[in-house]
């Protein structure tokens, strides 16, 4: 068992930086997930761990071990691909079995081993069948069980259910998860879906353009965005953001209104509202007219713009609402719950 | 139910496949006849008269000796050049496709020796091993060993072997190249991380993977080895030293030609013409199929 350090790691590709200086400290049997939009350098950043990627600068410390001059095979980790990576020409037993026989375990060991693994994962009856005579699901389940007969320090997912119906996501996004617990084995998933990242994730790293935005628990990202883009990210509606001018303990949004804040700062600030944190309130700050309108049942979703300006937001209210297309409501938030960023540097304040 | 489309009836399409029909007909189906109907006459060498003798040119060929043994030869020859060009052209593929920069370079220089006809690439090897002026016998006279192949027979087979498969490295280097490249990266990254070293990770997967290019080149390397090596071997050796390089191809020719012997050379050609088609047609089935892993 083993924990991660990167220290400052760097990846360039000829002249282009593409990652920057990232740095983390993953403890023991952790699960991390690095989340993040497409093309932020999320598998560079894991196949650099796993030793397909070579590191331009900085290091990788995979227990008390650097790594960086090590091949993928003496790191002791297992990776699951996003397109599983099965042997085509092999049967479910001898892709599990592969990295077993070359490491040359006894017959008997293997055997046993694969047969565990098949029976956690519920695949035993397809041990005898090849990768393509089998549903996607499944071809998952067996690339997992690839990773976890080897017994490894680290395992690493890129992005292992991206190619599966959502249903499907789901139910393996749970199981991925007791399966960990489990085998207590240090993780790191890669993945750009946020719920994943957050139901998933002890911690999640979030990464943008090559940087770590912020690394912490998915409550601490949801709680205290370190950075717009964070508090962009995280959270489903997406928050909504207003370009305010602060003055101590509350900001004026730019239709006028004035709402009190936990944050205190002065000029000009992006000001975050999480639309499921807006209650309404008739002698609230923010008014809203509805221009439409979405029953998703639990919760009834309202968009349309902040009064008197065009800027669009959503609002997030519990149950089913009798509210009408064309009202114009308003609402209010407990201080703690406004978000202030930096204008300049989109970094949270204070 | 589906409405048919109908085009309105037109010359032009006949009129467009009209030169390709033409060419087959004229030089492949009307020689492939005459090659039938010659097979079964027999001519006496000034050709004042010819007789209608049915299969006996055929039968005359299964108790010929020395047809016998040029078809040992041409099998032995065969499996040697398809053998050697692609296993040669194995090595350097699974080369090319770890070499990431400079890789265009790399395989069109490979390529080249594909653009040179069979002719050419045999006056290269008969330059080169020259008893008296190649090369290749200098040297190999330095180690004590004595090249000769217009005297030695097993001397003159090797070097139309060479020959022949280093023409056709170039393009089995293609197909397998293109073959390894169509393998999913991460197929042979997940086999890195299980802890197999280069050599392992070709042996056991990416030769697996690219066996249906295997037999695909096999049936390709045959065929060639068969039928297109004339030029090689005309220019090499002349199926000399005592017939020791005469292959199928060769002795069509040198017994049609120089032997005038036109009914057994037809007889034998329509042999070949026959083994070629057994060939197509396993190959054809095969690509239809496709192997299955
Ligand atoms: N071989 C390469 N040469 C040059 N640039 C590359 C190379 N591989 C990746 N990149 C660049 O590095 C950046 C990060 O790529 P990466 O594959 O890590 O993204 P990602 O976060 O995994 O995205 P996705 O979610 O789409 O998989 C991208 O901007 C990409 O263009
Ligand atoms: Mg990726």
């Amino acid at each position: 068992m083993a924990g991660i350090t990167l220290d400052s790691l760097t990846k360039s590709y000829g002249p282009t930086e593409v990652l920057h200086h990232i740095g983390a400290d993953i403890e023991d049997g952790e699960f991390v997930v690095i989340v993040g939009p497409s093309g932020c350098g999320k598998s560079t950043l894991l196949r650099m761990i796993a030793g397909l990627e070579s590191i331009t600068s900085g290091e990788v410390f995979i227990g008390d071990k650097m790594v960086n001059g090590l091949e993928p095979a003496d790191r002791d980790i297992a990776m699951v691909f996003q397109n599983y990576a099965l042997y085509p020409h092999m049967t479910v037993r001898q892709n599990m079995a592969y990295g077993l026989k070359i490491r040359k375990m006894p017959k008997a060991e293997i055997d046993r081993r694969v047969q565990e693994a098949a029976e956690i994962l519920e695949i035993a009856q397809y041990l005898d069948r090849k990768p393509r005579q089998l549903s996607g699901g499944q071809r998952q389940r067996v690339a997992m069980g690839r990773a976890i007969v080897r017994d490894p320090q680290v395992f690493l997912f890129d992005e292992p259910l991206s190619n599966l119906d959502a249903k499907l996501r789901v139910q393996m996004r749970l199981e991925i998860r007791k399966l960990q617990k489990r085998l207590g084995v240090t993780s790191i998933f890669v993945t750009h879906d946020q719920v994943e990242a957050m139901t998933l994730g002890d911690r999640l790293m979030v990464l943008n353009g090559g940087y770590v935005e912020q690394f912490g628990t998915p409550i601490e990202l949801y709680e205290r965005p370190a950075s717009v883009f964070v508090a962009g990210f995280i959270g489903s509606p997406a928050m909504n953001f207003f370009r305010a001018t602060a003055d101590d303990l509350s900001v004026t949004l730019p239709n006028g209104a004035v709402v009190p804040t936990a944050q205190s700062a002065r000029g000009g600030v992006i000001c975050g509202l999480r639309p499921e944190h807006l209650v309404r309130d008739p002698s609230g700050p923010i008014e809203m007219e509805v221009e439409l309108l979405e029953h998703l049942g639990g919760v009834t979703l309202l968009h349309g713009p902040l009064q008197g300006t065009d800027q669009q937001m959503v609002i997030s209210l519990e149950g089913i609402s009798e509210i009408q297309i064309g009202d114009s409501l308003r609402f209010s938030l407990p201080p703690e719950l406004v978000h202030l960023f930096d204008a300049q540097t989109d970094r949270r304040i204070g | 139910m589906l409405k048919r489309v109908h085009f309105p009836a037109s010359l032009l399409p006949y009129l467009l496949v009209a030169p390709q029909v033409i060419i087959t007909l004229i030089f492949f189906i009307w020689p492939a006849s005459q090659a039938v109907y010659q097979s079964f006459l027999i001519e006496d060498a000034f050709g004042f008269s010819t007789e209608f003798v049915w299969f006996e040119n055929f039968e005359y060929l299964l108790q010929d000796d020395h047809y016998r043994d040029s078809f040992g030869r041409t099998i032995f020859f065969s499996a040697a050049v398809a053998f050697l060009s692609m296993s040669f052209a194995l090595i350097l593929a699974g080369f090319a496709d770890r070499v990431i920069r400079g890789s265009t370079t790399y395989r069109t220089l490979l390529i080249w020796p594909y653009a040179v006809a069979p002719v050419l690439a045999g006056a290269l090897f008969l330059f080169m091993f020259n008893p008296t002026i190649g090369i290749f016998p200098y040297l190999l006279e330095m180690v004590g060993y004595d090249w000769n192949h217009y005297l030695n027979g097993r001397q003159a087979m090797f070097l139309v072997i060479i020959a022949a498969a280093w023409k056709q490295v170039a393009y089995n280097f293609l197909f397998y190249l293109a073959a390894m490249q169509s393998i999913p990266r991460s197929i042979i990254e997940a086999a890195a991380i299980d802890g197999a070293g280069p050599i392992r990770r070709f042996a056991t997967i990416i030769f697996p993977l690219i066996s249906p290019t295997t037999f695909f080149l096999l049936v390709i390397n045959a065929v060639y080895a068969f039928f297109e090596t004339f030029g090689i071997i005309h220019a090499v050796t002349q199926g000399g030293p005592a017939n020791s390089t005469t292959t199928l191809v060769y002795k069509v020719y040198n017994d049609g030609f120089i032997g005038l012997d036109l009914g057994g050379s037809a007889a034998q050609s329509v042999i070949l013409m026959f083994m070629v088609i057994v060939m197509t047609v396993i190959q054809f089935r095969f690509i239809e199929k496709r192997v299955q892993y």
